[in-house]
């Protein structure tokens, strides 16, 4: 098409670039109405977070106000010590803390063995104890909870954080899957060097895969994490002293118990959120990245 | 360790393979024992519980089909079946539709691409009690967001979760709002689709609603195919966020009463541990049936490019 406007007569030439430039300003106008479109649908996505923020700065005078109004004015920021008052903020932090921690690591730790054995070992049976691995992850958690409730009341864990943790630390069919086809993309001869010189599994799966699958382990860490963090029907069923609140059901008792009080209630939420929200901003890719592979694997 | 030291010839392991089939035994246990503990013994366990009464305390009865046979003449149990399909038919269309409107927005180069990405995706990462925490006070009837945005178009709303023909909006309101992982996965496979097509397409004259017809959807169908059977199955289990906005209630007059919340009341409330059981299997065979579907009919009424499978 370049060849022929060249070889025309300039008129000819002329009209067509009227044309590119009328399409060009609809273009524009296309991408206008788009931005249009996209800032109206992140409006309502995005003002929710933003109103929780902003009335947790709120006095109560301020936030009894209709319609309700974006700004704090005055910014007060004494909801977030009253918080404390009525629920032990920093309790419940630690609390989470402390079951997350070993949650995430004995997932992660677990799931990667197996992904190791099951990328690069051979063994009779391997294949069907990998489509069992995957059938497990068909298995909604509720179907295990109630056994598994049963069980730990048996072993008189109830009320204790076990029962919170110990089920992590069997790891995660996903995980596995998602380490798996990581390893099978590190070269085999990197480890086949190491054998050769006599390390032996567990140190080429610690010493050389490992250190080469930090993304992948990023990624999982992050689901793994966000998961625990989340956690709300183990508490509830768990948990019955406040002093062993977590996060999640302490917010929930909060939202209880202070209905009405709603710049104490975004405060505590605040608190809740921001973490995670810190922690996506810190390793968005990751983040991406994992929720990708858990759409392509279907 | 043996094939170090030769004149040991009948250590345990003998040869090569052996070593390397028990190093893969040893790599799995742990994941082995926590599903045999935290997995197969408890499905086995549920299948047995289904047909018993327990309450913890007294030792387990074998009751036969009582369970089921009550389920079916619990008006409650067909409630909290109607409430979560109600919710499944809504929510989970709605938030694809929505989702995969954004993704397309998002796949043609805007500047501020990143941005706008992540301003719809962080809804979807707030802990499920905090996002519910932040509903209440935004379905708030007198001073909440919601209805002061109503208002400023001259609506006068509803009192949203405290009415039972609103209750259930607001919870699919909430999950919508949380979608942002679906726009993510569609984004991703936008971005798979080849150029190429849409040139050949532009070619031959196309308009952007048939190169959306014709190129886009068939490419997406395996993805849009799967965010749906996996948005039926999560939505089907539905707890945390209508147990916190409902203080457990699944009030008022159980109008979002959802299968789950139900389940939870007659074990951990009621104690009754065989209906429970009994009511999360035949959850999960719905489960179960519609991920055997889409492994049936994924491979037929979907484009299924050959890397996709």
């Amino acid at each position: 098409m370049a060849t022929e406007t060249q070889v025309q007569a300039p008129a000819v030439g002329a009209l067509y670039a009227e044309r590119a430039a009328r399409r060009a300003g609809r273009a524009r106008l296309g991408g206008l109405s788009r931005h249009l479109l996209l800032l109206i649908g992140a409006f309502f996505f995005v003002v929710p977070l933003i109103f929780m923020l902003s009335t947790s700065l709120k006095a109560l005078r301020q936030i009894a106000l209709f319609p309700p109004e974006l700004i704090p004015d005055p910014v007060i920021w004494r909801n977030y010590s009253e918080v404390f008052h009525y629920a032990p903020m920093h309790r419940y932090f630690f609390n989470t803390l402390y079951l997350v921690l070993p949650a995430v690591g004995g997932a992660v730790f677990t799931s990667s063995l197996a992904a190791y054995a099951f990328a690069r070992l051979r063994a009779p049976g391997k294949n069907v104890i990998f489509i069992i691995l995957l059938s497990t992850m068909m298995v909604p958690a509720f179907v295990t909870m109630i056994p598994t409730y049963i069980l730990f009341a048996r072993l008189g864990w109830v009320g204790g954080f076990k029962p919170l943790v110990i089920p992590y630390l069997a790891g995660n069919a996903f995980f596995v899957f998602l380490l798996r086809q990581f390893f099978l993309t590190i070269p085999q001869e990197l480890e086949d060097a190491a054998h050769i010189d006599g390390s032996s599994r567990l140190r080429t799966y610690a010493g050389i895969v490992l250190p080469l699958a930090k993304p992948v382990l990023a990624t999982v860490t992050i689901f793994a994490f966000m998961a625990s963090w989340n956690e709300y029907m183990g508490p509830l069923i768990y948990l019955s002293n406040k002093d062993q609140y977590v996060l999640s059901l302490g917010l929930q008792v909060f939202t209880q118990v202070q209905r009405q009080e709603w710049g104490l209630l975004m405060a505590a939420s605040t608190m809740m959120v921001a973490p995670v929200i810190l922690l996506f901003f810190l390793a968005q890719k990751h983040f991406v990245q994992g929720i990708t592979m858990s759409g392509i694997k279907g | 360790m043996a094939a170090a030291s030769p004149p040991a010839p009948r250590a345990w392991p003998r040869s090569l393979r052996g070593r390397e089939a028990l190093s893969f035994y040893l790599f799995i246990a742990p994941w082995t024992l926590g599903f045999l503990l935290f997995i197969l013994g408890p499905i086995v366990a549920s299948l047995v519980l289904g047909f018993a009464q327990y309450d913890v305390i007294l030792p387990a009865k074998w009751i036969g089909l009582a369970n089921f046979r009550e389920l079916l003449q619990d008006p409650l149990f067909w409630t909290s079946l109607g409430n979560t399909v109600y919710v499944v038919c809504l929510a989970v269309p709605l938030g694809m539709a929505i989702a995969f409107g954004i993704a397309l927005l998002l796949n043609q180069k805007v500047s501020g691409m990143a941005a706008y990405r992540t301003g719809y995706f962080i809804p979807s990462i707030v802990p499920a009690v905090a996002s519910a925490a932040l509903w209440l006070y935004l379905l708030q009837p007198q001073w909440g967001l919601v209805n002061g945005l109503l208002d400023l178009v001259g609506i006068e709303g509803p009192a949203w979760l405290a009415s039972t023909r609103w209750s259930k909006p607001s919870i699919i309101m909430l999950m919508v709002w949380a979608s942002g992982g679906t726009m993510i996965i569609y984004l991703a496979g936008l971005q798979d689709i080849p150029e190429s097509l849409y040139e050949a397409a532009a070619i031959d004259g196309a308009s952007r609603l048939r190169k959306l017809w014709h190129v886009t959807l068939p490419l997406m169908s395996p993805t849009i195919f799967f965010t749906l059977v996996m948005g039926i199955i999560g939505t089907f289990q539905v707890f945390s966020v209508v147990f916190v906005l409902t203080d457990g209630m699944g009030g008022p007059l159980n109008s979002t009463l959802v299968y789950l919340v139900y389940v939870y009341r007659n074990a951990f409330v009621f104690f009754r541990m065989g209906y429970a059981s009994a009511m999360s299997l035949i959850l999960f065979l719905i489960i179960l049936a519609l991920t055997l579907l889409n492994f049936r009919f994924a491979g037929r009424w979907v484009h299924a490019e050959a890397d996709l499978s």
